[in-house]
């Protein structure tokens, strides 16, 4: 399902950046899209600040419900997010969060492996799930009238999952070509991953979502067990229904299937620190696979969560006014005036549980040194970090972003992942609801602290995707052996070929 | 079919559900509205968000670029709204930018399309720009330089894209003599050699309101989109001068293509002759492949290659129905050192599948997917006027989502089993295979890298 994510400005720059990394059992690239919280139906929006309009509830077990009504057409979308994700794996088990999404789709008491998503198919539906560093979410796509059929199961797998080696071992399996399929054929995807290791050294946000090939291939049904036994509970998990449904419908259902559901205690989300570097850190990878290379200059940054937390919104508009499209700086500059890239941007989502990152990307015109492409994009970060931005670039990029949150409402998923990554990451439907005013009140001195805290830092990270020359394909060996991590020199993954890739570390 | 369903209530839920079950697609109305000036379009009015979107298309995509100029519908796509009237590039850009419009353009095989999306509190803006870049592009030397040199870009970025490799292989085989076998982008070479006439030629003579086709959806009336219409299309020529391609053929049936890359993983893409949106088989058609790979984890495909052996991320099949030929494909990927493994299970499939057709419970899987899943894409502004749009060009009838269940209720097991005889042969299947996959003996190579 291809929802409209024009407006949603930060999201193919993210997926680029930041969240390459998650993962859904199929081919439909469900990446999430923690994107600025988005709205649905309101009857008369000009009456009330919000987006969406939502209503909310609690089961006594603790589990959250939010119910986003929109009338359009009679099908909703049905959510559930666990509050679990990568970034809560123990070390060694990389990659367990996404592999038990996999498996959840396995054999409940109910249900034969694989029957869940052949019941939705039967029942006119679409499923799928997704796992980021901080979250876990499965959603049925139905008609309206299918509601308790998909919450029942949803349910029936919250309770009863049931693992055997028979079904876990061929998924481990697919899981392996999955990361084949989406990291080691994609040199792009390579140096996101090593970038993204790079950039958080100590902090689990420097492990692929997926995980490393190496330890992907021991992960076992007891480590998916006991890691669904210790997370996947009511009182961890969200409810969020969108669409052509009432808060009336879904309570009395909620109360039925996942209320009858025991709360446990759930361990505390609490995830190291990331400590400062001094040194500048640079990732180069050299791919023969390679024609057009690009760069990537990546910052630490506060997220709603965590940090300096009074930048998340100004960072928004910064990003908006810096590298949202084609008359923002970035481009003008380095695209139209100078000549020297083909695309430049930049991506920043405070949408997570720690620490975010704020990035920008610049891909260059034919023959042009990568040295000096470089050197004009940090010219153009530093300027904005010396001279600051003015007033009417504040005020534009305001307006731009507060309508986002009309053409949000024009969707039935875009409500629900704001709900849905919000709440999982220890933020409240209110602060979703208050998106627009909180944009509206930034100032163009809070724009300026907040580039000089996030972009005037000595020690950003670049990473580099380079061509390299080109080896006979056919002569290559073929080698078997572990992927490598991103702390080795031939950091290529399990990627065997005759691509010469480096990643220059930490 | 539910036999491991142990608990009562829970068959009882699953039973009513189907029982139920009606076409959700009613629920859309739809109006014809003609302008006062004669331009056509197909509206569902939605007054519930303040926005509206427009979708149009004119016939005649890259299949209509001049031979040489390969890549001359897809530059000017880039370059419709980089500057029309008095606007220049950035000037355009702002206006969009500072009004949240969004216009884009998109060349395909068959078609010219196009957007609008805007908030109601700016659609005056919208129009007017959408206007200019239809009618008077500017193509400023400035824009078509940054432009080309981004499609440059894209050209080489694609080289080092396997799932590209791929396509390019089996098109340019399977369409030796054919514009389909060409790339939509061009080569660097047919790219560096447009011209500013030929952008401005092909806005002349691809843009008419007897090739264009209308859509909308949102926050408007019939009465209030008629002389919309007329304001953004109707300074369009009468008449398009576009000179369609001849009806084709796939060709290559048996070859086995390998473009050798250096990956760890080995892409497949197959292909074989299929039928046309036009065909009375289309329905029958239409099952066959939810059945064989287009129904995600519930397809054979799946099952047999991901489920049971866990060869695959995916796999997958689908219809190709082009204006003037049509394809059956199947794809996936899998570690080299399976790829001959896969590849014979694909066409297995595609075996059992032309010999025994499908089961009753197959197919009436297939119909409660096939009928129940359409509202799914209803879902926003674009996605209706996406579909109106292009039950438009395939000359389907207004009233075709209302006949759209029945269409498809009505297909039976024999209608099923003939046309699976008919449309599969797995001696017929063109495969392409990019990467250094085991166990499979090509009958050609391709190891240029395309330029």
């Amino acid at each position: 399902m291809a929802e409209p994510s024009r407006r949603l400005i930060a999201a193919p720059v993210l997926a680029f950046l930041l969240l390459f990394g998650a993962c859904g059992p199929s081919l439909a690239q469900e990446a999430p899209r923690p994107v600025e919280p988005v709205p649905a139906t309101a009857p008369e929006p000009e009456a009330r600040k919000g987006v969406f309009f939502p209503e909310s509830f609690m089961l006594d077990n603790g589990m959250q419900v939010v119910v986003v009504t929109n009338q359009r057409v009679p099908v909703i979308t049905h959510m559930v997010w666990y509050k679990v994700g990568a970034a809560d794996e123990e070390t060694g088990k990389g990659g367990i969060a996404h592999f038990l999404e996999h498996l959840m789709f396995k054999a409940t008491d109910e249900l034969k492996p694989g029957e869940f998503s052949r019941i939705v198919a039967r029942n006119g539906g679409r499923d799928n799930a997704f796992t980021s560093w901080d979250y876990t979410a499965y959603f049925q796509n139905v008609a309206a009238d299918r509601l308790e059929l998909v919450m029942r199961m949803e349910a029936d797998r919250m309770a009863d999952l049931r693992l055997t080696d028979e079904t876990v071992l061929p998924e481990r399996d697919v899981v392996l070509e999955e990361r084949r399929q989406r990291t080691e054929n994609e040199p792009g995807d390579k140096l996101s991953e090593l970038v993204q290791a790079s950039l958080f050294v100590h902090h689990p946000y420097g492990t692929p979502i997926i995980g490393w090939a190496n330890e992907i291939a021991k992960l076992t049904r007891d480590d998916a067990n006991q890691f669904y036994h210790t997370w996947y509970a009511p009182n961890n998990a969200v409810l969020v229904v969108a669409g052509d449904v009432t808060v009336d419908q879904v309570r009395p259902l909620a109360e039925k299937y996942f209320g009858p559901i025991a709360p446990r205690p759930v361990p505390a989300r609490i995830r190291v620190e990331e400590p400062p570097f001094e040194a500048e850190r640079r990732v180069i990878l050299r791919d023969a696979e390679v024609r057009q290379p690009s760069l990537r200059r990546l910052y630490h940054a506060p997220s709603y969560n965590r940090g300096e937390t009074v930048h998340a919104y100004p960072l928004q508009v910064l990003s908006e006014i810096v590298g949202g499209g084609a008359t923002s700086r970035l481009y003008r500059s380095l695209v139209v005036e100078q000549r020297l890239a083909t695309s430049a941007g930049t991506g920043y989502s405070p949408d997570v549980f720690d620490t975010s990152v704020f990035g920008a990307y610049v891909s260059p015109n034919a023959d042009v040194d990568m040295d000096k492409l470089e050197a004009a994009l940090a010219e153009q970060l530093a300027k904005v970090v010396r001279d600051g931005v003015t007033a009417e670039e504040v005020a534009t990029a305001k307006t731009r972003l507060e309508r986002e949150a009309i053409f949000a409402r024009d969707s039935l998923r875009g409500p629900a992942m704001s709900f849905g990554v919000a709440l999982a990451t220890g933020r409240t439907v209110e602060d979703v609801e208050a998106w627009p005013e909180r944009i509206a009140a930034v100032t163009v001195e809070q724009v300026n602290e907040a580039a000089r805290a996030v972009l005037g830092q000595a020690n950003p990270i670049t990473g580099l995707l380079l061509p390299a020359p080109v080896r006979e394909a056919a002569a290559q060996p073929e080698r078997t052996g572990p992927a490598a991590g991103p702390s080795r020199s031939n950091s290529s993954g399990s990627n065997s070929s005759g691509s010469n890739s480096s990643g220059t570390i930490r | 079919m539910m036999r491991r369903l142990s608990m009562p209530a829970f068959l009882s839920v699953l039973l009513l559900a189907v029982a139920c079950f009606a076409s959700d697609a009613r629920a859309i109305d739809i109006k014809r509205v003609v302008s006062p000036g004669g331009i056509e379009a197909w509206l569902v009015q939605d007054s519930k968000i303040p926005l509206l979107a427009i979708k149009f298309a004119f016939k005649g995509g890259v299949e209509t670029d001049p031979a040489g100029k390969e890549g001359l519908a897809n530059l000017a796509s880039t370059l419709l709204d980089e500057g029309a009237g008095p606007h220049d590039s950035q000037e355009f850009q702002r206006r969009l930018a500072d009004n949240s419009i969004s216009i884009s353009f998109t060349a395909t095989m068959d078609g010219f399309y196009g957007g609008v999306e805007t908030l109601v509190e700016t659609q005056e803006e919208a129009f007017e720009l959408a206007r200019l870049a239809l009618t008077e592009p500017r193509f400023d030397q400035e824009a078509v330089e940054r432009m080309r040199s981004g499609v440059l870009a894209q050209i080489r970025r694609e080289q080092g894209d396997p799932d590209f490799l791929a396509r390019r292989a089996l098109y340019e085989t399977a369409f030796p003599d054919h514009p389909y076998g060409r790339r939509a982008r061009g080569t660097a070479e047919s790219v560096e050699s447009i011209k500013r006439d030929d952008l401005r030629a092909f806005v002349r003579q691809r843009f008419a309101k007897d090739n264009l086709t209308v859509a909308v959806t949102g926050d408007i009336s019939p009465e209030q989109l008629g002389p919309v219409l007329d304001r953004i299309f109707g300074g369009l020529p009468d008449k398009a001068a576009v000179k369609p391609p001849a009806d084709t053929v796939p060709k290559g049936a048996g070859a086995t293509v390998l473009v050798p890359r250096p990956l760890p993983q080995t892409v497949v893409l197959m292909s074989q002759p299929g039928v046309k949106r036009n065909d009375p088989d289309w329905f029958p058609a239409t099952i066959v492949n939810y059945v064989l790979g287009g129904g995600s984890f519930s397809s054979r495909l799946m099952e047999e290659i991901r489920e049971k052996r866990g060869l695959t991320y995916g796999v997958y099949s689908y219809l190709v129905p082009f204006q003037h030929a049509a394809m059956v494909m199947a794809g996936g990927s899998t570690a080299n050192q399976n790829a001959g493994t896969m590849v014979d299970l694909m066409k297995e499939e595609w075996r059992r599948m032309q010999e025994q057709g499908v089961t009753q419970e197959e197919l009436d899987n297939a119909k409660t997917y096939l009928t129940g899943s359409f509202p799914l894409q209803f879902t926003s502004s674009e996605a209706v006027a996406d579909v109106l749009l292009q039950v438009q060009r395939d000359g389907l009838g207004i009233d075709y989502l209302d006949r759209r269940s029945d269409l498809i209720n009505a297909v039976t097991l024999e209608d099923v089993k003939r046309v699976a005889g008919r449309l599969l042969d797995p001696a017929a299947l063109l495969t392409v295979v990019v990467g250094r996959p085991e166990g499979i003996e090509p009958t050609r190579t391709k190891d240029d890298v395309p330029s």
